[in-house]
């Protein structure tokens, strides 16, 4: 079943690369799809999110819609992190951390007593804004989550692992370098090893916190690139505080504001047609 | 109203609108020279102080011990006294299962103690408590821990042993280790636990295949560090493994480690340089230059081994 995925996945891939990103981005500004209609596969509902006494979060409402990229942007410390750390509990680990609301997917809320995390946190996974490669080789790196979740033998593991290092576009790159440190890497490497790593227990979700702003331009194009060709089989929520990569690699957009969505929608409508004044002075440089 | 420019040249406003600030008025450099001055060399001077006390001590400990060490030095019983020849050999056995054995006991529990410290307890109630018990344990006097074992340990069963000895310094090694875990996993950035468990992967695996594993020098260099600290511990061996002109034999007899008084390189030191035999005083040098050698030279075995510390 996977190997299916995974054919479909190359075919998606050759599609984006022969069409230049120009007709990729009319097509979408055409509005050949209605955003309404779109199937979601996660829908946050009155979420609000507390540090302490301190609420970071209030009354958030968004569908994050299904194999498409999501984009969440605003200015700093406006709660646009804190909104997915909600979406994999990962913000438990710390003890003063509280969200209530609710997050709904696969017809069940996140934040409810009783949630498997551990599924959860395999079918939503998450880059974080600085590369975190586990202190083991590269093949260990990505293996870690197979070996967690899943029977593999020996060669089935290889296979898995060689399989996601490749739809990471990584593979050419360490193919001779499987059993050196994962920190030998560059950081942009690093990154893609951390992407392979979460895809290799194919999620559905692929949860992504300013992923590209520790790492320099050229690999920031790449992991751009991976996304446009991951969408197929994965949803991605991209937090960022640049916005031309919003406006470059997401289908829809949502704008944060001191922990309230100000504006949710198509990127091409909230780029070039915000129905919020917020909005639009952000997106035009107005404030920050 | 517009002002004209202000007249001095270290005005930073001159754009006209606002008003005009007093001139900056730079201090004076001599007396800033001199301050640094003053304290490079004050730094300088008190590094060094503390520097040359203790390779005056090495010195003296090498030139008056060096005649000492032999290959019956490692071998053989002290002489009786007045004797000549014979060595330290059952004083450096004794040190070696005593400190083994307080290793053995300390260093696990220790190790876990930190990582529920830093993992776990964090800054929780109970946490803060053992966090500060620990704390304070770590600033007894260790004379203070012989006593302990002493009247827990040695008076109920009526003799002295070395394993008494081994339980006095596992209580000095303890809180360090845990401690000292606690403060090498802390420096694990807290990234690297939220992508292990953002991969649907339980804590305790967390902790230990991924932030263990990042800090594994720093805590095999802790463990190491803390067993060799205690190594050298004299006051609390004082009333709980005392000393033996024997050999360490079997484990209950009167010579055994739980049985008897065992022999040990710290006591025998303190013992041989206060008796008026010369060649007593010399194996006492001898054997103060030992354990001066095999603290330093596992300090920097570890500090070469992981040199590079950190991993992740």
């Amino acid at each position: 079943m996977v190997g299916t995925k995974v054919r479909e996945q190359a075919d998606t891939r050759q599609d984006v690369l022969v069409a230049p990103p120009s007709e990729v981005a009319a097509a979408r500004s055409t509005g050949g799809e209605d955003f309404d209609a779109l199937e979601s596969i996660i829908s946050v509902r009155g979420l609000d999110f507390f540090y302490g006494k301190e609420q970071a979060l209030f009354d958030n409402h968004l569908e994050i819609k299904k194999n498409r990229v999501t984009a969440i942007i605003g200015p700093s410390g406006c709660g646009k992190s804190t909104h997915i750390r909600t979406y994999n509990r990962i913000y438990e680990l710390y003890r003063d951390h509280k969200a209530t609301g609710e997050v709904m997917f696969d017809g069940h809320n996140i934040l409810a007593p009783g949630t498997d995390l551990l599924e959860t946190r395999r079918r939503i996974g998450m880059i974080f804004q600085k590369p975190s490669p586990f202190p083991m080789t590269v093949f260990d790196n990505v293996a870690y989550g197979l070996r967690q979740h899943y029977k593999l033998n020996r060669s089935e593991l290889s296979d898995r692992v060689e399989d996601a290092l490749k739809r990471s576009a990584l593979w050419d790159e360490v193919k001779r370098k499987l059993g050196e440190p994962g920190i030998a890497l560059s950081g942009g490497q690093q990154q893609r090893l951390c992407i392979a790593r979460c895809i290799a227990t194919e999620p559905d979700v692929v949860l992504m916190d300013e992923p590209a702003s520790a790492i320099d331009p050229v690999a920031t194009a790449k992991i751009e690139e991976l996304m446009e060709s991951l969408k197929a089989n994965y949803t991605i929520v991209i937090v960022t505080h640049n916005m031309q990569q919003a406006a470059r690699v997401s289908d829809n957009t949502a704008f944060f504001y001191e922990g309230h969505i100000v504006e949710f929608g198509p990127t091409t409508q909230i780029f070039s047609n915000p129905q919020e004044k917020q909005t639009e002075d952000y997106i035009t440089g107005r404030f920050s | 109203m517009s002002a004209s420019a202000p007249a001095s040249g270290h005005s930073l406003r001159a754009d006209g609108g606002a008003p005009a600030l007093a001139a900056l008025r730079p201090r004076s450099h001599a007396r800033r020279k001199a301050v640094d001055l003053l304290i490079k060399i004050s730094a300088w001077a008190a590094a060094w102080f503390g520097i040359a006390v203790m390779l005056l001590i090495v010195w003296e400990v090498v030139r008056r011990g060096i005649g000492a060490i032999d290959l019956a030095f490692f071998t053989e019983l002290p002489p009786v006294v007045g004797e000549e020849g014979g060595g330290l050999g059952n004083a450096i056995l004794g040190t070696l299962v005593i400190t083994t054995v307080a290793a053995l006991i300390a260093l696990p529990v220790g190790f876990l103690g930190g990582v529920w410290l830093a993992e776990f307890g964090r800054n929780g109630r109970i946490a803060t408590g053992v966090r500060m018990v620990a704390n304070v344990n770590m600033g007894i006097p260790s004379i203070v821990v012989g006593v302990f074992v002493f009247a827990a340990l040695v008076k109920p069963l009526q003799h002295y042993s070395g394993f008494a000895g081994s339980i006095a310094l596992a209580f000095i090694m303890l809180p360090v280790m845990a401690r000292t875990t606690e403060d090498i996993l802390n420096l694990v950035p807290n990234e690297l636990r939220e992508s292990g468990l953002a991969m649907g992967v339980p804590r305790w695996r967390v902790t230990l295949g991924v932030v263990i594993r990042a800090a594994r020098s720093g805590l095999i260099t802790g463990a190491v560090l803390a067993t060799v600290r205690v190594a050298g511990e004299t006051a609390p061996l004082l009333l709980t493994a005392l000393s033996s002109p024997y050999w360490l034999d079997g484990l209950f007899g009167p010579e055994g480690f739980f049985g008897g008084p065992t022999a040990n390189l710290t006591k025998t030191v303190y013992d041989f340089s206060g008796v008026p035999y010369e060649r007593m005083q010399e194996l006492a040098w001898g054997g103060a230059l030992l354990i001066i050698v095999a603290v330093l030279g596992l300090n920097v075995l570890m500090r070469l081994i992981f040199q590079r510390g950190k991993e992740w």
